[in-house]
């Protein structure tokens, strides 16, 4: 990375007002990233606190159902508030109280990464304000009121399409507005650096964990990596200590929606094209016009038009690649997954699983991949049942 | 070297801002002819984008309303060929980056010469990131505006040194939208610009009444009005014309006032 780059992606692509604070933040996290207090301090909150490290699961049963690779799952839904979020969020809200700011502020489009927020707020004594997209709202209620148990405010955003990409706008404009006592606790890798650098980071300990254990268990490598991808918090979270070893494949799997064929999808890689947008020159699901596109995936936290500026620049060098699992084969592989390994995982995560299931039997038994099982799906359980035709009260 | 500066020739400027295609290319045109008349000494014209983060709700509604319109950059081009037809005033586009970098940006810049274009506010291009259009913005003649908010300190002399056209402002934190009061130091604001630069400088964000107005052209060389523009168009629609017509000239009067 040179100068907040991945090759011609990432930047600051921000309104003026910001830059000071952006400026500060990465000040901020080069010093505190190589403080021992600080360190020591986050290190104690990801062990006792979050239960890290996380486990590597050999799934068994999974493994010998499809008659392939053996399957591991980077065990990331039994994290202190069930997703992968809680790592990053530990590590920025606990550098937002350092550089003395006493509020946070945060989107969110499944509720994960608002919970999580809001968990560090109150562990730390911040104040706390989510944003999130009406619709999202609505979909994931269980987690609203989880937030607000947490003490934090949630503001349900009316704009745009109601979705992630306008709580994204709507934290933003509130962040331009109260900036000196605020931090914006960005939930993935995107948006203006230095986030894409400080997510990646404190996310990078899925990876760091996940070629320990494995080398530790199978004495080698393994043949693939794989995650799902949204914004790409989780995927580079577990990439990035695999991206020095050329012979381990990284695949992201993305949201196809109702394909890539229909107008319902968020498949940025698969159908976007490169654009400037939340303050990073990335690829982006647009029009002809240079418009946002509505996205759609049954997966809040997937539904987002743009991905991390690293993701864009892995899959152009061809380090990464990236595949689109549609609607049906996640809720697919969701199922597949409570039933074969008794795990209920985030609909998010069940991408990734369903591209496992793809992948496996095509390799060899003394071949390995790790999946990236990056939260847990209780909070999707009632919109499953609704995707089959079932109502339950929630 | 664009028109912009011919803006600053009239007495303290009035910049008037509408969102192109609010709510229809025909009305926009008549809404800046009749701003033009009425005394605004630069337009700016807003091309509507799918998500404005730095616009407050007001703006927010004029972007839907365009794009509903089935507004597009090509259409806003052939608006301002046929204003270049009837008024000299000079013409500056807001736009945010990405309908701008999908166009092409040799492309884009060409056709803001071909039709008339004398500059361009990028609201999420900040000075650093300017480099990748800043010549062949100034290769056509089209000036990129720098914005200067109540944050930059330590940044407004390395942006007002490498401006063009003039400095734009920002009043206080926050998005665009009317507001009662203004926090910021903006008097050290302008004398950090006028210490880094000759160009002229505008004050824009919240302005709405003439008595602010009068206030901030006391400090600054022109007032950016675009909320309280945008507002009337969308309390009277196809009819605010002569409500437009009214305010701005009542805003020149206040601008002017000594």
């Amino acid at each position: 990375m040179k100068n907040g780059r991945f090759g011609d992606y990432g930047g600051q692509y921000i309104p003026e007002t910001l830059m000071n604070e952006l400026s500060n933040l990465e000040k901020a996290y080069n010093y505190y990233k190589n403080d021992n207090a600080f360190c020591a301090e986050l290190d104690e909150l990801l062990r006792n606190y979050a239960g890290r490290p996380s486990r590597l699961y050999y799934a068994a049963k999974m493994t010998a159902a499809l008659g392939g690779a053996k399957v591991y799952l980077k065990r990331e839904d039994l994290n202190h508030t069930g997703s992968h979020k809680i790592n990053n969020v530990l590590g920025q809200t606990l550098l937002a109280k350092k550089m003395g700011k006493t509020r946070v502020i945060a989107e969110t489009g499944a509720g994960q990464h608002g919970v999580a927020a809001a968990t560090a707020a109150a562990l730390l004594g911040l104040e706390c304000e989510i944003f999130m997209g009406k619709e999202d709202t609505e979909r994931q209620s269980l987690n609203v009121y989880r937030m607000r148990l947490l003490g934090a405010k949630v503001n349900a955003v009316t704009s745009g399409t109601q979705t992630l990409k306008d709580a994204v706008n709507e934290t933003m404009r509130e962040w331009v507005s109260r900036v000196h006592d605020t931090h914006y606790v960005l939930g993935s890798v995107m948006g203006p650096h230095p986030f894409p650098m400080i997510v990646r980071d404190f996310q990078s300990v899925i990876g760091r964990e996940a070629r320990e254990q494995f080398l530790e268990r199978e004495g080698k490598l393994p043949t693939a990596v794989l995650a799902c991808v949204g914004g790409g918090s989780n995927a580079i979270g577990i990439f990035y200590h695999f991206i020095p070893d050329a012979s381990v494949k990284l695949i992201g799997c993305e949201a196809a929606g109702l394909g890539i064929d229909t107008n319902k999808h968020a498949a940025t890689i698969a159908r976007g094209r490169v654009g400037v947008f939340h303050g990073m020159k990335s690829y982006f699901c647009q029009n002809d016009e240079g418009q946002i596109a509505p996205v759609y995936s049954i997966s809040a936290g997937l539904d987002y038009p743009g991905i991390g500026p690293e993701h864009a620049y892995l899959h152009d060098t061809g380090r990464a690649e990236y595949v689109a699992i549609t609607d049906e084969e996640a809720v697919s592989a969701f199922e597949y997954l409570a039933r074969t390994e008794g795990i209920i995982s985030a609909i998010e995560s069940a991408h990734a699983v369903s591209y496992a299931r793809v992948l496996a039997p095509k390799l060899s038994t003394d071949e390995s991949i790790i999946v990236c099982l990056s939260g847990r799906g209780d909070k999707d359980v009632a919109a499953i049942a609704r995707y089959r035709g079932e109502l339950i009260d929630e | 070297m664009s028109n912009i500066y011919k803006a600053f020739e009239n007495g303290k400027a009035f910049i008037g801002f509408v969102t192109g295609g609010d709510p229809s290319i025909e009305k926009t045109e008549e809404f800046i002819l009749e701003m033009a008349r009425a005394g605004a000494d630069l337009v700016e014209i807003g091309i509507p984008f799918s998500d404005p983060i730095a616009e407050g709700p007001v703006i927010q509604r004029a972007n839907v309303r365009a794009l509903n319109a089935l507004t597009t950059l090509e259409k806003i081009f052939s608006l301002v060929e046929g204003l270049r037809c009837k008024i000299e005033t000079p013409l500056v586009f807001l736009s945010y980056l990405n309908p701008v970098f999908n166009y092409g940006y040799d492309a884009f810049f060409k056709r803001c010469q071909d039709t008339g274009v004398d500059g361009i506010i990028v609201p999420d291009l900040p000075f650093e990131e300017q480099g990748e259009l800043r010549d062949i913005a100034l290769a056509h003649n089209v000036d990129i505006i720098s914005l200067i908010a109540p944050t930059s300190e330590d940044r407004i002399r390395s942006i007002a040194q490498a401006a063009s056209g003039f400095l734009y402002l920002v009043s206080s934190l926050g998005v665009t939208g009317v507001r009662g009061e203004f926090k910021a130091d903006i008097a050290g604001m302008v004398s950090s610009v006028r210490a880094a630069t000759k160009l002229p400088l505008a004050v824009g964000f919240g302005i709405h009444t003439p008595a602010q107005a009068t206030e901030m052209a006391k400090l600054a060389d022109g007032v950016i009005v675009g909320s309280a523009i945008v507002k009337i168009i969308e309390e009277h629609g196809e009819s605010a014309t002569p409500y437009i017509y009214e305010y701005v000239k009542q805003m020149k009067e206040a601008v002017c006032e000594k």
